[in-house]
Order: C-alpha cells, then structure tokens, then sequence
C-alpha cells in the first residue's frame, strides 16, 4: 500500500496548478461548444498537453507517453480548480478512442485531428425505437449501391443530434446474418440529404436529444469502420469507454461537498439544515457510500497502472456511480423542501437549481449507456458467472 | 502509488484461510456453539504467528500493521471463526501501545498465545441500561456489558470517562458472567467490578478513541469477509438448486440479486483496505474512516445477510445449511462498538457538522 505519487509526480502537479492559476481566465464557464473562446481553450490545452494528452501529434494530439497518474493529476487539478478541463462530448471520448484502435489511416488523418479541436462535432447513433437494452436487434438498413451505401431507417435518443456534424452509426448491411454479425459502423456527414433531426425535450425541460430519420440517404462505401459485419465488435470497444466516463466518484465527491456546504447555510424554521439530524444521517450514509467508491477507484487505479483488470471492482462502477448520484443530488432536493421545486427562472432557486436538474439528468444516466438492470444481467453474468436466461425466440 | 495488498499481505492472509478452511468447517463452529472451547483453534492461529500479529518484534511480536490485522478478521469472518481475536490480537496490543505502557512481559506473553484479554469497553462507547464503571483511583467499580472474547486472563476496560484500564481476571471483586447472544462464535459477558484493583493504562481520551478505530474497523473487516462467503455460497447455491426444470441461477429475480450483493460488497474491500492502512499511516483521516468503514459494511452486511439467505429459500432458514451463523455474526458486528447511527453521527461531529 503505497498512496504517494511520488515526487516526480507532485512537481508535475504543482506544474498544473501553475498553468491553471496563470490561465483561468482564458477559460470558458460552461461548455460553450464552438465558442471562439472554448476553441482556443481547447487548443492551449492540447497544446500544454493537459487534454488529448496521449493521443500522437501526427492527429492533433499532444504526443505524450501514456501515464495514468498523470492523467489523473491533470483531472484532479482541473476539478479541484473548478476550470474548464477541455472539450468533452461523444465524438472526443467515445470515436476517438475507437478510430485509434480500429480505423484506417485515411480515417484517421481525416477525423481526429478536426474532432480533437472541437472544429467536427458527432453524435452517436445505435439506439432505435425497436432497439434499446437489446441493440443488436437494430434495423436501421444500409444497402451497397455501387460505391455508396444507401441507408434507410430511424434512430431515437441521439444525444446533440441537432448540433453535430457527423454521425457515427450502427446500420445492419447482413440482413441475413445472426443477429450480432450483420451489422456496420458507418460514419457520415448530418447534412447529408434525406437526414431529418427532430429534437425530443427530456424530462429536465432541455431538447438535448432527436429523432433521426434517415431516407435513402447516400454515403460513400469506404466511409466505414472495420469490416463489412464488424460493427458490433467495434460499438463494444466504444460502450467500454462510455461506461468508464459514467459515474465518475470524484465527481460526486464534488457535489457531496457542495451538499453539505448548502447544509450548512440555508436554514428550515430558523435551523440550520445539517441540525436536522435525519437530514444529517442521510449526510453521513451518503458520505460512506462515496467514500467506498473512491477507494474502489483508487484500486481500479492501481490495476490499469499494473495492466491488470480489476475485474468486479470495475464492472459495477456504472450501477453503483450513477444510482450513488442521483440519490445524492435527490438528497440536496429533499434537505431544501419547497424550495427544492423551484426551477426554471424562480427566484428561489437554490444553486442555480442543480440539485433538481442533476436529480433528473442522473435517472436518465441511470437508463443510458446501458440500465441498471443490464448492469446487474452482466455483473450476474459475467462477473458472478451465472446461466444467461433461456432464450425465446421469436415464432415466425 | 499502489493501491493493494502486497505478496507479504496475501500470503498471510492465504496461511490464515487455508488453515481455517482445514480446521473450521461448519461442524467445527457447530460444536463450539454447544461446547465453547476454542483451545484448538488458537493453537493453530498461534502457531502462524497471529497472536503477535500486532506486537513489536523486541516483544516476541511479528510486528506488522492494522491493514495485516484487517486481512486476518475478513479470514475469520470468512470462516465465522468462533476464536478470541478482537481483545486479545487487536485491542489490548494496540491500547498498551498507544498508551506508551512499559508491557512487554505481558505482550510477549500474548504473543506466544498463553495469555488472553477480552476488552469492555463498549459501554464507554454507548452507554446501555444500567452498565458503566466508575473509577475511584486505580479500583473499578460497576457493571461492563457485552465484553468481547470472554472469559480471559486480563480485561481492558475502559471507565465511563474512557480512561482504559488493565485488570487482571483473578483481581479481587471481580465477576466474569458469560451473556449468551444471537452470535454463538462469539463469547460475550458481564464484567462486574466491585473496588476491584485494576492498573491505569491512560487517561487520554484519545488513546482510548484510537484503539475503538481499530476495533472498529476489525469488526467492518470481518463482516466483510462473513458476507462475502454469504454471497459465495447464494451463488453457489443457486448453480445447483433446481426449479421450473431450470437452475435457479437462470431466474433474473435472483441473479439481480446476487448482483445487487456484489455491486454493494465490492467496494467495501477497498474500503477495509484503506481504514486498515490509515489506523497506521494516516492518522488525520484514520477516525473518520473508521467510523464509515464500520457504518457502511453494517449496511452493505445487513442487506448481504438478508438476501443470501432469501437466495437460499427455506434451506436458508433451517439450521440444516448453517447460513444463519454468518447472520448473526454480521448482526454481531453491526450492533458492537457503536450501531451505525451512533458511528455515522460521530463522523459529522468529527467534521464539525453537529452544533
Ligand atoms: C440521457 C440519455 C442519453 C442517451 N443518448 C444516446 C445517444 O446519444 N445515442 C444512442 O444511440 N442512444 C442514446 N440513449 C439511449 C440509451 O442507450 C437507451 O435508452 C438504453 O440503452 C435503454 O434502451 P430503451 O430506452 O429502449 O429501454 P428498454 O430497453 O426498452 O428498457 C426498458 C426497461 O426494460 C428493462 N430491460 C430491458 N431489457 C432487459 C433485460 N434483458 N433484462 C432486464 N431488464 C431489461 C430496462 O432495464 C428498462 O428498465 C440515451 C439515453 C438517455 C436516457
């Protein structure tokens, strides 16, 4: 057991914090995507190697040997400093990865360098009306006619569709194939013709996810990745890293302090709200619980420095973060009573009204990227070993 | 960096698991609960050394740390080990070493297994009905219930203002009344003191406060080991059992869980690892671990004891299976030095969160 990063590393932190005391008002406050401002900011920070900090130079990335305390000291920094840590969004931290691994060199060349700098924004199309948890049912067609493919079909839930440049996405080309094997990745541009984006409002009040309907809509043949097929293998390699981003303990931790910061300060019958000893207990059992997940991330630590798999410790991070979240951003709902309901423009809100926003927006992180319970299928599965349910299969 | 347990750390605690997988199987702890006698099995975890798990080498001791120790009480739990170790391996050790005391007859006396103490300290912790001690100079006065691995030879006791003491078994006024609980592998009593002569160790709140961390995450570590055999054995349980012509296992109501149990039990190893390793390395945060460490493994034991055994069905509520004594140890643990709203609302107050 050794929790010193040593001092190597510790000169590199306090190198970080230097950039970050120097630079933090070149920061943009939200992630304004495309702003002149959050472009610059994104590219000093490829630039001072503080994001896509491993990714080659020849695609736009910083070049550095992989380190993971490094990384983590960056993220630890910027978190700490409450700065802007770069670009995020499902073409930078899923596509990315992905194409690193299994795309050509054209593609390569072509798609990371503009996506690293913020200047080619995607979205991710897999899910359809007919195809959630089960998406390899997906029917979205495409169809080889001479050198492009010819797709045709719906996608649903597509995050930022409405502002994205490109799509990656899962169509099936093998009709005839088993289910799993018969599907492509293709990626293409949105303002293709036949695109039609119609925005869905989510349950926070925010059009931030569409329908897609596609149209005989034409793509050039080689814009695919991986084999004709090979789809399925290549979304898997993606869903990891989605599932790794999801449920982020030292993000809750962040919250959890600004949930007892509000305890402290806003007051119910002239007491304080940390006075109120169920609300404190409920403070405390929370407080455990995040506890435990950061120990369990430092251990996931330990094991990627070790190329090791920390196995189960990994495999319930998804279930465990995001339900240990929402129930914490509910707890900063339930401490502010009536004032908890205030939202939109209210004059009562209370932190900007996060507390009920991210109440919401956790559920719908609890349901994306894979629900709860196909968390508990896989950890059931392939972390306890237990039978895979009995198949049905359909009656023709 | 490293976050993990060293060969060192897993070879102990794999000497200590496959002795007890020998030694301690379930008919092993079933004939302690009629017949409480342990005298076997500790010569066995003496002879690998655990008595002086905690003792200085220049005492007799081996010398290693309070994450070794946690390793030993998940192995024990594992096993639902019916032998004296919280008292005599973790507590006493510790308090004569926080305390400073001059002891090294006595600890080396401990190491080499002859000499055994159970701790009551418990009501200086929570205070119930009408126990607690008085101290008038170095005699004790007054009542201890719930003293852990009872009956011994010596008792660290603490006084109701946590002034720990030493008393030996045969000091005059002393009564030794053994206190049947839920937890059969554990034997529990009543101390009862009567100006029974007994030697300071220390007056400071702190080093009485210190040696209940300790004690408390031992109780976390065993309760992590007992419901991690819980969990091994529903799982196990539900490959074999069959129902509707299909292994139980197959059913989702009952994988979910056993995944349930996993995804709560798992980060509670981490945890274990962490509270052990702070006891010794990081003493500003160690209290506060502590505490959580206790409180949260309560939580996660109470739901692993309760749905291993629904996993089990009826079999998990007859006698016939066993299950039932990894129940009670888990509830044993839950309840002991402090429930887990008591410890939870110490942490706040620790943080300066209770007015
Ligand atoms: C905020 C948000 C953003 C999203 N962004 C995107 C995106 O950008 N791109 C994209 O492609 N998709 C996106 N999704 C879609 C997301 O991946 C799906 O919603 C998710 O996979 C579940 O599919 P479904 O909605 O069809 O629910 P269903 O699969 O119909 O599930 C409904 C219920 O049935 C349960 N269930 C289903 N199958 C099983 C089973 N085998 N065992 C037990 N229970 C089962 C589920 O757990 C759930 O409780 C997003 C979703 C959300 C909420």
């Amino acid at each position: 057991m050794d929790l010193s990063y040593g001092p190597e590393y510790e000169t590199f932190r306090d190198e970080v914090r230097a950039f970050i005391e120097t630079h933090r008002d070149q920061a943009p406050s939200s992630e304004s995507l495309r702003s002149e401002k959050a472009l610059a900011w994104q590219r000093l920070l490829i630039e001072h190697g503080y994001t896509a900090r491993t990714i080659p130079e020849a695609y736009g990335g910083h070049g550095a040997q992989p380190d993971i305390l490094k990384s983590r000291i960056i993220a630890e920094e910027f978190a700490s400093a409450r700065v802007n840590a770069g670009l995020g969004g499902q073409g930078i931290s899923m596509l990315v990865p992905t194409l690193l691994e299994m795309g050509t060199e054209e593609q390569k060349q072509q798609f990371i360098p503009a996506t690293l700098r913020g200047e080619m924004v995607w979205c991710q199309g897999y899910s359809e009306p007919g195809a959630g948890s089960d998406l390899a049912s997906l029917r979205t067609s495409a169809v080889l006619d001479g050198d492009e493919w010819v797709i045709n079909g719906q996608k649903i839930w597509t995050s930022t569709a409405h502002l994205a440049d490109w799509i990656f996405c899962l169509v099936r080309t093998e009709p005839e194939a088993p289910k799993h094997k018969g599907i492509s990745f293709l990626l293409f541009r949105m303002d293709t013709p036949g695109i039609e984006v119609r925005p869905l409002v989510d349950m926070t009040g925010i059009a931030n996810f569409n329908e897609v309907f596609f149209t005989d809509v034409r793509v050039p043949k080689h814009q695919i990745v991986g084999q004709r097929g090979d789809g399925w293998l290549v979304a898997n390699a993606i869903l990891g890293h989605e599932r790794d981003s999801l449920g982020d303990p030292n993000a809750t931790l962040t919250r959890l302090n600004a949930l007892t910061e509000m305890m402290k300060t806003e007051h119910v019958g002239g007491e304080r709200l940390i006075d109120n000893p169920a609300y404190r207990d409920r403070l405390m059992k929370l407080q455990g619980r995040v506890m435990a997940m950061r120990f369990n991330d430092l251990r996931i630590l330990s094991a990627k420095i070790n190329n090791s798999d920390a196995h189960l410790a990994r495999m319930i991070v998804k279930l465990q973060g995001t339900e240990l979240r929402h129930e914490l951003e509910g707890l900063g709902v339930d401490v502010l009573g009536e004032l908890g309901l205030a939202y939109g423009k209210s004059p009562y809100l209370r932190d900007g009204g996060s507390w009920q926003r991210h109440y919401m927006f956790f559920l719908g992180l609890i349901i994306g990227g894979g629900t709860s319970q196909i968390q508990k299928n896989i950890i059931s599965e392939r972390g306890l070993g237990m039978p895979k349910e009995p198949k049905f299969e359909k009656a023709i | 960096m490293e976050f993990g347990l060293s060969e060192e750390q897993t070879l102990l605690q794999d000497s200590v698991n496959r002795f007890l997988d020998a030694q301690v199987p379930l008919d092993r702890v079933r004939a302690f609960s009629e017949q409480p006698d342990d005298q076997d099995i500790w010569q066995g975890l003496t002879e690998l050394g655990i008595p002086g798990l905690l003792i200085p080498e220049s005492a007799g001791g081996v010398g290693m740390g309070c994450l070794d120790a946690a390793l030993v009480a998940e192995a024990l739990g594992h096993h639902v080990t019916p032998s004296t170790f919280l008292g005599t391996v973790v507590m006493a050790p510790l308090a004569l070493a926080y305390a400073g005391a001059d002891q090294d007859e006595l600890l080396a006396r401990i190491a080499s297994g002859q000499t055994r103490v159970g701790v009551a300290v418990g009501d200086a912790v929570a205070a119930r009905q009408d126990a607690g001690i008085t101290s008038a100079g170095s005699r004790l006065t007054g009542k201890a219930i719930f003293a852990m691995d009872c009956p011994a030879d010596y008792y660290l006791v603490a006084d109701s203002r946590q002034r720990l003491f030493l008393v030996a078994a045969d000091a005059a006024g002393l009564t030794c009344q053994g206190l049947p609980t839920i937890d059969r592998t554990r034997r529990t009593a009543e101390l009862t003191f009567d100006a029974t002569p007994a030697q300071l160790l220390s007056d400071d709140p702190e080093v009485f406060a210190r040696t209940v961390d300790a004690g408390r995450v031992m109780l976390a570590a065993d309760t992590l080991g007992a419901a991690q055999n819980m969990l091994d054995q529903a799982v196990e349980y539900a490959k074999q059992r069959e129902q509707f012509n299909r292994p139980i296992a197959s059913f989702q109501a009952v994988k979910h869980m056993c995944a349930e149990m996993a995804a709560e039990l798992e980060p509670c190893r981490a945890m274990i690892w962490y509270a052990g390793h702070a006891l010794d390395e990081l003493p500003e945060e160690a209290r506060l671990t502590a505490c959580h460490a206790k409180a949260h493994l309560a939580e996660v034991g109470k739901l692993v004891a309760k749905t291993a055994t629904e996993v089990h069905g009826g079999m998990g509520f007859t006698d016939l299976v066993g299950l039932h004594y990894w129940f009670k140890r888990i509830g044993f643990n839950r309840q002991m030095l402090g429930a887990p709203e008591l410890v939870r609302e110490e942490a706040a107050r620790l943080q300066g969160l209770v007015a």
